[in-house]
This record gives C-alpha cells, sequence and structure tokens, in this order.
C-alpha cells in the first residue's frame, strides 16, 4: 500500500481536524495515523493516510486539500510518502 | 516510520530554504535522423524530438504534484547538431535551419530550453563543425529557446587554439547579434574544455554519443538548504562544518534521486544520472555565496574563498555519491556571477574580481559563468579568457567553461538584466592587456604529459 501524508500548519482554530476529516471521508481516503504538535506557537498536524480507495487524480486531491486549508486559514499538503522516506531513512 | 519532525523538516527546505529539482532533462539521440537531405532531416529531427519529449513537461508537473517538490525546468538535450547535421549541411545558413526545428519543437512540447546546437572540436574542426560554429550568432539570435555549446578542448586531446580563436570571434558576434537584448544569445552559448556526455544544466547540455537513444538526466538544487543547515554550526570547526554539508547534500541528493526513478518509470526512458552540482538562482536565499559567507567570509572574493569552495565542493560530493546509483554531468558547486544574488554584491562591492573566480574555478564546476564584461572587449582578449580556462580544465582533469557576455553597448559600473533564471549582473572590468600574438599562432595546444596513462 501506498502511503500519503498530509500536512496541516497554520494558527490553531475550532475545527481544523473536522474540516480536514470531512474532506477525506467525503473521498474514501482512509486515516492511518494522526499525531500533532505545537511548534513556535503554531499548530501543525501530521496525517499517514491511504488514498488507494479514492477515484480522484492525485492532483486534483493536492489542490482540494489546498482550498480546504485556504478556507480555514491554514497550509495543507499532501505528499506522497516516499520523498521523506527517501530524505529521512538510508 | 516517519515522524513529524521529519516531514516538517523536508517541507521547511522545500518552502523556506527554496529546496527544488532543477530541472529534468530527457537526452535524445538524433543520430538515426541523420540524412543527406536538409529537409527531410529537419523533418526526422522534430520527429523524433516531439514523439519522445510530449510527455515531458505533465510528466514533470504531475511528480510535483505527487511529492509536494517544485521542479523547476523540463528541459531537452540532444546529440551535437555538427554531427548530425554534417552530411545535409553545405552552410551556416543550412545549420540555422536545424536551430529554428529544435526551437519550434521545444516550443510545442513546452520545454523551456533545447541544448545540443553543438561541436566537439578539442582536437580539430571539421568543415561541418567550423560551419556549425560560424551559424552560432544566426542561429541564437533567430530562436529563443536553442542552447549552444562548443567542447575546445581536452585531457587527452590539449586544446584546439584554432577553435578558441573562432569562439572568441563568434562570442563577439553573437553579443552584436543580440545587441538588442542586452547580448543575450552569449547567455545561451557555452565553451568547454572535458564536456562531460550527460550534463543536464544549460546552457551546456547535449546528448553525448556515448549515450543511448533515450536517457533521463536530473539536477537537484539546494544552496538554500545547506545555508541554513550551517547556520546551525556557526563557530563550530571543520570538522563539524564538512559533516553538516555532506548530511546536508545527502537529503537534497535523494529527492533528486526519487523524481529521477520516478520521470524515468513514468516516461519508459532509462535513468542516467543525478547531477550533484549546487546551483544557485538570483532568488534570495538561493545562493552559494551565501554558503561561503556563512562558511565564514565577509564577501566572496575575500582570501580564504578559494578553500572554502573546494570544501564546499568536496563535501556536497560526498555527501550526494551515497545518494544516487549513478551521479555524472557536472557535480559541483556553480558560481555564475549574475545568477546568483550573494555574488553579484560581492562583485558590486569590489570584492570579487574575474582573476579571483579564474581562482575559484580551479576547485569546483564549472568556471566562468554567466559573467557581463565591457562591449568593446577585444575578440582576442576573450579567446585569451577562454585558453586560460581551458588551460586550467585540461590540467586538473576536470570540466571547465566560459560563458561570458560582452554587453555591447555597455561599459565597468553599469549593470545588464537578463531577466528570470539568469538574473543580472554588474560589468566586470577585463584586463585591457593584449593577447593578440598569442592567440594568433594557430594549432593546437598537446595535450599534458599526465594524459598518456596507457
Amino acid at each position: 500500500m501506498k502511503k500519503t501524508i498530509i500536512t496541516v500548519v497554520g494558527k490553531d482554530t475550532v475545527g481544523i481536524i473536522a474540516r480536514v476529516c470531512t474532506y477525506l471521508a467525503e473521498n474514501q481516503i482512509n486515516i492511518l495515523d494522526i499525531s500533532q504538535t505545537i511548534v513556535q506557537d503554531y499548530f501543525n498536524m501530521m496525517m499517514i493516510v491511504d488514498t488507494n480507495q479514492t477515484d480522484k487524480d492525485f492532483g486534483i486531491i493536492v489542490r482540494e486539500l489546498e482550498q480546504v486549508g485556504e478556507s480555514i486559514g491554514v497550509i495543507i499538503k499532501c505528499q506522497k510518502e516516499e520523498i521523506f522516506n527517501q530524505m529521512h531513512r538510508i | 516510520m516517519i515522524n513529524i519532525f521529519e516531514v516538517a523538516e523536508t517541507n521547511e527546505m522545500i518552502e523556506k530554504e527554496n529546496l527544488d529539482v532543477r530541472t529534468i532533462t530527457l537526452g535524445i539521440s538524433l543520430l538515426d535522423c541523420i540524412d543527406a537531405d536538409l529537409k527531410l532531416l529537419n523533418e526526422k529531427i522534430y520527429h523524433k524530438i516531439y514523439n519522445a519529449a510530449k510527455d515531458l513537461v505533465s510528466t514533470g508537473e504531475y511528480i510535483s504534484d505527487e511529492y509536494g517538490i517544485p521542479i523547476v525546468n523540463k528541459r531537452i538535450s540532444v546529440t551535437p547538431v555538427a554531427l548530425i547535421g554534417g552530411a545535409a549541411c553545405k552552410t551556416p545558413e543550412d545549420f540555422v535551419s536545424i536551430a529554428n526545428t529544435l526551437d519550434k519543437v521545444a516550443h510545442e512540447v513546452g520545454v523551456n530550453f533545447i541544448g545540443g546546437y553543438s561541436a566537439l572540436v578539442s582536437k580539430g574542426m571539421t568543415a561541418a563543425d567550423e560551419m556549425l560554429i560560424r551559424s552560432i550568432p544566426k542561429a541564437l539570435s533567430v530562436t529563443e529557446r536553442v542552447c549552444s555549446s562548443v567542447n575546445v578542448g581536452s585531457t587527452k586531446t590539449g586544446i584546439d587554439m584554432d577553435a578558441v580563436k573562432l569562439m572568441g570571434e563568434v562570442i563577439r558576434e553573437t553579443a552584436e547579434a543580440t545587441k538588442e537584448q542586452d547580448s543575450l544569445g552569449c547567455a545561451k552559448l557555452v565553451v568547454f574544455c572535458n564536456a562531460p556526455d550527460d550534463n543536464p544544466f544549460m546552457a551546456g547540455a547535449f546528448h553525448g554519443i556515448t549515450e543511448a537513444d533515450k536517457i533521463i538526466n536530473v539536477g537537484v538544487s539546494g544552496p538554500g538548504v545547506v545555508k541554513t543547515a550551517l547556520e546551525k554550526v556557526r563557530g563550530e570547526n571543520f570538522e563539524v562544518l564538512c559533516e553538516t554539508i555532506k548530511k546536508t547534500a545527502f537529503k537534497v541528493t535523494r529527492v533528486g534521486q526519487l523524481v529521477a526513478k520516478e520521470a524515468s518509470k513514468r516516461l519508459d526512458v532509462p535513468f542516467g544520472i543525478v547531477d550533484l552540482s549546487l546551483a544557485p538562482t538570483p532568488a534570495i536565499g538561493d545562493s552559494v555565496a551565501d554558503i561561503l559567507c556563512e562558511i565564514g567570509l565577509e564577501q566572496v572574493g575575500a582570501p580564504g574563498t578559494t578553500a572554502a569552495l573546494a570544501l564546499l565542493n568536496d563535501q556536497v560530493k560526498k555527501g550526494g555519491v551515497m545518494a544516487s546509483s549513478y551521479v555524472g554531468g557536472l557535480s559541483g558547486a556553480f558560481i555564475p556571477v549574475s545568477e546568483d544574488k550573494g555574488m553579484i554584491d560581492a562583485v558590486a562591492a569590489g570584492a570579487l574580481t574575474l582573476e579571483k573566480l579564474e581562482a575559484m574555478t580551479c576547485v569546483c564546476s564549472v568556471g566562468l559563468d554567466m559573467i557581463a564584461i565591457p562591449g568593446d572587449t577585444k575578440a582576442t582578449t576573450i579567446s585569451g579568457i577562454i585558453a586560460d580556462e581551458m588551460a586550467i580544465g585540461m590540467v586538473n582533469q576536470k570540466t571547465t567553461a566560459v560563458r561570458l557576455i560582452p554587453v555591447i553597448g555597455k561599459g565597468v559600473g553599469e549593470t545588464v538584466e537578463f531577466g528570470g533564471l539568469l538574473g543580472y549582473a554588474p560589468i566586470m572590468p577585463v584586463n585591457s592587456f593584449s593577447c593578440d600574438a598569442f592567440v594568433g599562432r594557430g594549432g593546437r595546444i598537446p595535450a599534458p604529459i599526465h594524459s598518456f596513462k596507457n
């Protein structure tokens, strides 16, 4: 299974996780793991998800999540896991 | 499993420190297009490139979306055109028609540069080589995206001084032919010694005859990432400094390797190499000069600059080599003047001279790159500068290059603006003593003694 990493960075506010999860549920994207932390007063969340069930093109998911982020004032990125594995694991 | 801090580190590199993949370059052999009929030759070249590269840009964009990493340029390199056009071209004008074909197909597939309007004349010029070289000023003035390079020397063959003399004249003519755009044509023209066959970076990319039919080469870029990593080890000793550069270079190169493999799979073209060069841009925070300053120099050009650059170049290679299965191209720190904000500032402050840049090219790739010189510089003086740089490459068994821009109508103290990734540059003074008699001798400089290894 190819995993995807979704990151959310921004000012903490009510309903960030709810909005992101709603979008994921609507698009049959399964959440495998969530972790979050506050770095320099910024809300920092990472989700590991499985995008195998969705019909949508990856590029469209990337852009739609970006829009979700804009509507709640945070930055949402969606990237295939390999870039992180490549960079941080030998 | 990957943790949140590692993810944040990677994304910080991309968003704040300008980590990107500078170029995916698709190398295409045109050897099977050779034909004695010029019209037919042009048609074959068009179709071969179009079919091979039609999905290059969309594939690059797709990969960029998937990994969230910008892929700045998608480019094409082709077999040196002097070899391809030799049978069909009877005049320099005939070669220009091939340049037009390359430009047209580059526009249609959407790549920003196509390299390979080139001749390899390190030991001597064929009639076709000479015709191609003489056609360069016209070719670069009537096309937009074609890049040209001429290899005039190598460690194995010595330096072809006839070609060096000719290139001095060709650079001047190219400057004249594009004087309306501040002699921009010269920014797309490189003179090489020991040119590599698999370089993905422009303007010097061409698809060497040692290469397969098609190949994917990738150039990464991350001066900002290295600079930021070094900010955290200020005042530490050289061991700590070097380890930090090495680890950072490893991470940056891994991204290039990932993108190269993915592009290779999607385009069904074999993966060639990752080029480990640290390539700057004029953007703030994307500067090789800033790394040198972070290492401990007030300005680039200060005493210590060459040593700092030597260690930077070496550590980048040491870190990068393990990150990629195949490394090639130029692989070293680039020190173009106009494309690096820190270099521009150093020139403007009077810290960096042409002579110091020449010394720096002994320890890094690639050479005297993107340097604006006065428009009234003589052709023989340009040839003399080329000869010096070629000698450095020949004797040190490394690639060196010259990309000088004599800006017609402008002199020392003025600034020239090329725009985009090519940046802007203050015009630098050139030593005005003559080398006419030296350049005028004609013939070849023999290969150095240490090239005889058999």
